[in-house]
């Protein structure tokens, strides 16, 4: 039974920024014990089918993880709906998202099941969030950014009340160790903006990992998307995971990836 | 990555939804990663009654190609018909949708 695993993956009531209360997607181990926490925040299409599954992996692996719905503000229709009121409205505050996160995080310290360690993963815009909540919330453990775009805002025009910082420029902040996923044939962001990213937290000496991957572009982990590359994926998956059991996991704790 | 970028066009028109038809009065288009296709990027088109609040909307998502000869097919489709059937009898509220 040594091969034996069982979680539980439920929609969760979180209080996010505010104090407003919204839907979180939540799946966790249900063997008795303690597990490190990661919040997964999902692309701007919404809170989809592809997040949860991602949600669902975690817990396989040995974390309490947790996705909330940035958009339930917007109301009780289906995500995708929501997904597309938001986007029309010019999407989400980069504020609120961050009081979102800083929620599902209090969510998970609050588990009995939880160890205190907390790590953050995100997808496309959902990486961009990563990367600022690295660099402006605090009790993060560990951070993976998987191609985030906009990190780097070449035209002050795109900066706007919901957005008003560039990422780049808080990286003087970046208090947690970042992994970075990126596909070589990103048009957004693309190999230069990760180079310059690159250079940026080389110079401020941060604790960073960056890896790229040839013959992939824009979410390549993504099965429901033709974009997917199952080997590069397998292997991204591989360097989120060693990541993860790095700085989250302790050997008492960690199931070990098979 | 998500570029938030939307073109948003005011229209006089009518689709059928998951509650039947209704009246629509908004298009908004873009061109970003889809939600339910397959394709890393499509052209999606929601039309909305932002007039009733706009929570219902009727989606398309279109690749590049097929957007490209939906256009033109749409252009084509409009002359030939007003070839056949003469000049449209505007809708009443078409002018103050298309000012």
């Amino acid at each position: 039974m040594s091969h034996y695993r069982a979680l539980q993956a439920e929609t969760v009531k979180f209080r996010g920024h505010n104090g407003d209360q919204g839907e979180a997607y939540y799946a966790r181990p249900i063997a008795a014990g303690k597990y490190p926490g990661i919040v997964v925040i999902h692309h701007l299409p919404g809170w989809d089918e592809w997040t949860m599954e991602v949600v669902r992996k975690l817990a396989h692996h040995g974390y309490a993880a947790i996705s909330p719905h940035l958009y339930f503000r917007e109301g009780s229709e289906s995500p995708d709906d929501l997904g597309a009121r938001v986007r029309a409205a010019g999407g989400v505050a980069d504020a609120q998202v961050m009081g979102d996160v800083a929620g599902a995080m209090a969510y998970l310290h609050a588990q009995p099941n939880a160890t205190g360690k907390i790590g953050i993963i995100g997808f496309c815009s959902g990486g961009r969030h990563t990367y600022l909540a690295a660099c402006t919330l605090s009790g993060i453990d560990a951070a993976v950014d998987c191609w985030g775009g906009n990190v780097i805002v070449d035209n002050p025009k795109d900066l706007n009340d919901k957005r008003p910082v560039a990422p780049i420029d808080l990286t003087e902040k970046l208090n947690c160790p970042l992994l970075g996923i990126f596909g070589n044939d990103d048009a957004n962001p693309t190999a230069d903006q990760v180079n310059r990213t690159e250079a940026v937290l080389k110079r401020l000496g941060k604790n960073y990992e960056f890896h790229r991957y040839n013959g992939a572009g824009h979410a390549f982990f993504n099965t429901w998307r033709d974009a997917y590359r199952p080997e590069q994926a397998l292997d991204g998956w591989k360097k989120v995971f060693a990541f993860f059991a790095r700085h989250l996991a302790s050997s008492a704790t960690r199931v070990a990836a098979e | 990555m998500c570029s938030y970028i939307v073109e948003k066009t005011a229209l006089v028109g009518s689709a059928k939804g998951r509650k039947g038809w209704m009246r629509i009065d908004t298009a908004n288009v873009y061109f970003d990663h889809p939600y339910y296709s397959t394709l890393d990027h499509v052209l999606a088109i929601d039309f909305t009654n932002e007039g009733e609040g706009g929570r219902d909307r009727v989606a398309v998502e279109l690749s590049a190609g097929s957007a490209r000869a939906l256009v033109t097919r749409i252009l084509a489709a409009l002359a030939s018909g007003e070839a056949a059937h003469g000049a449209p009898v505007q809708a009443a509220t078409e002018s103050a949708a298309a000012a």
